[in-house]
């Protein structure tokens, strides 16, 4: 296993967001978190990479409990995230907001030129402002600074949110290329349909809780309405 | 609160009934009134100053405590009380112990004037501008024959019009009103409507802008009075000692005295303050033969606090024996659902 | 109008050294969101901390300078590191207070050590030697001030616009959540960013203590006149702090020649018209990258 959870809780201040999660990852396979807005699904991606701190539970990643590390521990270890809306860095180039991703010295696999590769259309904006970017464009960025960082695991929050149809899918399909060299991913996502084509299997998370999990070939849209909507 | 509050549970709120500070504070208002019956003249001073301090550091919470506005220039209202007082008693020859309401009113109009420039800057920048401000008036009156110019004033003169027996306590007794003005003044405040409205700008100035408290209005009027009040305060605090000069008066470290006092004590609180002023004379007192080191004392453990305990001694204690003397606050109760 | 122009000349002159103590306090503000309230008071120590060295060493103030810079970088980096870095998580309100604080125990410990009697560096004659341009007289002491702010203007520009280091703060200013999840320990570049802006209070301290006398209570105003800096400049702008504390070296300057003792009230009445007037001051960041 590469990343197994165990009854983690979690929450900001006073108000908890995660009541006791379970989760399993086997390396080189895609996960489908799936939840309304607010199940948790982004509190527990905090958690993996370190920026929320758990108040209870494991989080053993290559069999090391990593619930206390700190981020840039975190990412050293290769977990990367693509956090949701991009978060580009607004006063780097396209270029140095690649670079920015080999601050954790993984080992290098990544390159810039196999990112501009992957993801051609963004050579000809190297000295360009990230935000100057059309929103898959800077999608792309996104994703190819965490891979930059060489993970193991990579984190994508909301890939698809505010992107037109055709963009999402060339994402997903060029992530699919990625995975195949063994790299392991946790996609979260409100569109399930998108989120379960994409994945291995899937977790359905509600108020902080698992309430269904499955695989891509045995999902049952009538469960899963059940479970992300609830009663 | 036993359990961690959950999303689930349901939320109720209300104030708490006001019993044992009411209660504490009338013995306390009782004792200071016949204080003066078997205290010596010295001692009558040095609670003048603890109440010029306690006023102080109550108008300073009232103001960063309660709207999340930190100033470090309460000099400038301290400084223009103090000489509003001095100006116009020796100018006119103005009873000087009605005089010290004229200075709350004089830093209450440099208050309103200055607020139109001040509230244009944010967080930490407010704090500085407000020091900009004492720093403009040091100047003006350091360039003033009128005022003293660099040598000071003396109220010497005037004092002689005043029977000998109620120099000290005629100051004694202005000071022990304001002081139990300020806090009824600042308790009432805060449980009224309008209190309610000061912490929901302290606490989210988006959600209250969002509920139709004018912001900025409730800022103003919550400035306007802690000018006021600390006017007054500097007046006092200058009657008691009848000489004025720009440079102690403006000096940055009567606001440093005050923070510390109310982050020592613990911020936001009406207790606090009285807890920190105390903490303060009995270090200065102790201290007092180690010259300046009870400043230096008083500083590190204000920054101690900050780091560590940033509810002050007397969040320490209301919340280890639960007691709160002068509920101000709205608790929410959780009742598990 | 010779008067006037030399009265233009040496504002900028004096200009040259707000804006260079502006700098420190510009760096802290926009790398580590630190308002430093002590800012001032750390100016007056270096000048304290050249002074032992002088004595200690027989130097002449402008070769302890090179003692200083790394002395000064040390104590910045070590207090971030002890307790800034611990007063940021509670807002930005925390650190301001603790620097506050530490600029009262500070003026009481110099009081402490050094006496409240006005102390200054000597460089000798270059102190009062001139340039002579016709009827012009300036300092080469300002002159040399000046060029200073310059040069350090310029390479801190250089540092942030083509270092690896330069971009890493440039990523951990625009949002440091992230930065951290690129394997950035963003207190550490806290730790490093208040070096260096302790590193140009160490300049700035010695050369204010040769340019005039110093005494435990003088940082008081030299963080207003940095800060003020700061503010007409823009907020956010390292360019526009250089051209805010030429604005209020001119301003003073002026005030001076109307009264001797207007001076500093002109420097501060500027600043409350562009409060009034232009808030955003003369480069907001909207505008203008550093």
């Amino acid at each position: 296993m590469l990343l197994e959870i165990k009854e983690l809780k979690a929450g900001y201040g006073e108000i908890q967001a995660l009541f006791g999660v379970e989760l399993s990852l086997e390396e080189g396979s895609t996960l489908a978190l799936i939840g309304a807005n607010g199940a948790g699904k982004s509190s527990l991606l905090r958690c993996i990479t370190g920026l929320i701190r758990p108040t209870g539970g494991q989080i053993l990643y290559n069999k090391k409990n990593i619930a206390a590390y700190r981020p840039y521990d975190i990412s050293a270890m290769g977990i990367a995230m693509v956090p949701e809306g991009r978060r580009l860095f607004p006063s780097l180039t396209v270029e140095e907001n690649l670079i920015m991703g080999q601050c954790n010295k993984r080992e290098q696999e990544w390159t810039l030129e196999r990112v501009y590769d992957l993801f051609p259309p963004l050579k000809g904006f190297r000295k360009r402002m990230g935000t100057e970017l059309s929103g898959g464009q800077q999608q792309m960025v996104a994703v190819g600074r965490a891979l930059m960082s060489n993970p193991r695991l990579l984190l994508c929050d909301e890939l698809s949110l505010g992107l037109a149809p055709v963009v999402i899918k060339d994402i997903y399909r060029t992530l699919e290329t990625v995975t195949k060299t063994g790299l392991s991913l946790i996609i979260v996502e409100q569109d399930i349909n998108q989120a379960i084509a994409a994945s291995n299997s899937f977790l359905c998370i509600r108020e902080g809780e698992i309430v269904l999990s499955g695989t891509r070939e045995n999902a049952d849209r009538n469960l899963i309405a059940k479970a992300y909507f609830g009663n | 609160m036993p359990d961690t509050p959950q999303v689930k549970s349901s939320f109720s709120w209300q104030i708490k009934k006001p019993i044992a500070g009411p209660i504490i504070l009338a013995l306390a208002a009782v004792f200071c009134a016949v204080f003066p019956l078997f205290g010596s003249t010295g001692t009558l001073r040095l609670m003048n100053e603890i109440m010029a301090l306690m006023i102080m550091a109550q108008a300073w919470n009232l103001l960063a405590g309660f709207t999340g506005f930190v100033s470090i220039g309460q000099q400038a209202f301290i400084g223009i009380g103090a000489y509003g007082l001095f100006v116009t008693s020796i100018e006119t020859g103005l009873n000087p112990f009605a005089a010290v309401f004229l200075g709350g009113l004089a830093a209450a109009v440099v208050g309103i004037l200055s607020a139109p420039a001040l509230f244009r800057l944010r967080g930490p920048y407010f704090a500085i501008g407000t020091w900009v401000l004492a720093e403009l008036f040091r100047i003006v009156i350091l360039n003033t024959q009128k005022f003293g110019s660099g040598s000071g004033l003396t109220l010497a003169r005037v004092i002689k019009t005043i029977p000998r027996e109620y120099r000290t306590s005629g100051t004694y007794w202005v000071a022990l009103f304001l002081t139990v003005f300020t806090i009824f003044l600042v308790y009432f405040l805060l449980r009224s409507r309008f209190g309610l409205a000061v912490r929901t700008v302290r606490d989210n100035e988006a959600s209250a802008e969002s509920v139709g408290v004018n912001i900025l209005r409730i800022k103003f009027i919550v400035f306007i009075i802690s000018a006021f009040l600390t006017g007054c305060a500097g007046a006092i605090s200058y009657l008691n000692t009848m000489f004025i000069n720009p440079y102690a008066t403006f000096s940055v470290e009567w606001s440093a005295l005050l923070i510390f006092v109310v982050i020592i004590g613990g911020i936001g609180t009406i207790e606090g303050p009285f807890i920190g002023v105390l903490f303060y004379f009995f270090l200065r007192e102790t201290l007092s033969d180690f010259g300046t080191w009870y400043i230096i004392a008083l500083g590190l453990v204000a920054i101690a606090m900050m780091l560590f305990v940033p509810n002050g001694l007397w969040g320490m204690v209301s919340k280890r024996f639960n007691i709160n003397l002068f509920p101000t606050g709205a608790t929410v109760v959780m009742k598990k659902g | 109008m010779i008067a006037w122009i030399d009265t233009l000349i040496q504002g900028v002159l004096l200009g040259g050294f707000f804006a260079l103590s502006g700098l420190g306090l510009s760096l802290s503000f926009g790398i580590m969101h630190i308002v430093n309230i002590a800012h001032g008071d750390f100016l007056v120590v270096a000048a304290y901390l050249c002074l032992v060295i002088c004595g200690l060493f027989g130097l002449n103030p402008l070769l302890a300078i090179i003692i200083v810079i790394p002395l000064m970088f040390l104590f910045g980096y070590a207090l971030q590191k002890t307790i800034l870095n611990k007063g940021v998580d509670g807002g930005e309100l925390s650190p301001l207070l603790i620097t506050f604080g530490l600029s009262i125990i500070l003026h009481n410990l110099l009081q402490e050590f050094f006496s409240a009697d006005a102390k200054s560096l000597d460089v000798g004659a270059f102190e009062v030697a001139s340039l002579n341009i016709g009827p012009l007289h300036i300092g080469w002491l300002p002159i040399t001030i000046l060029v200073t702010t310059l040069v350090v203007y310029y390479i801190l520009h250089q540092i942030m616009e083509s270092t690896k280091f330069g971009m890493i703060v440039r990523a951990t200013v625009d949002d440091p959540e992230i930065t951290s999840l690129m394997g950035v320990d963003t207190k550490k570049i806290n730790c490093l960013g208040m070096g260096l802006s302790m590193t140009i209070v160490g300049i700035a301290g010695t050369l204010f203590g040769i340019k005039s006398s110093f005494f435990p209570l003088a940082g008081g105003l030299q963080l207003l006149f940095a800060f003020e800096a700061v503010i007409i400049g823009g907020m956010g702008s390292i360019w526009g702090t250089l051209l805010g504390g030429m604005s209020l070296g001119i301003a003073q300057t002026i005030g001076y020649r109307i009264g001797s003792g207007w001076g500093e009230f002109a420097g501060h009445l500027v600043f409350f018209l562009f409060l009034l007037l232009k808030p955003s001051g003369l480069l907001s960041k909207e505008t203008q990258h550093a």
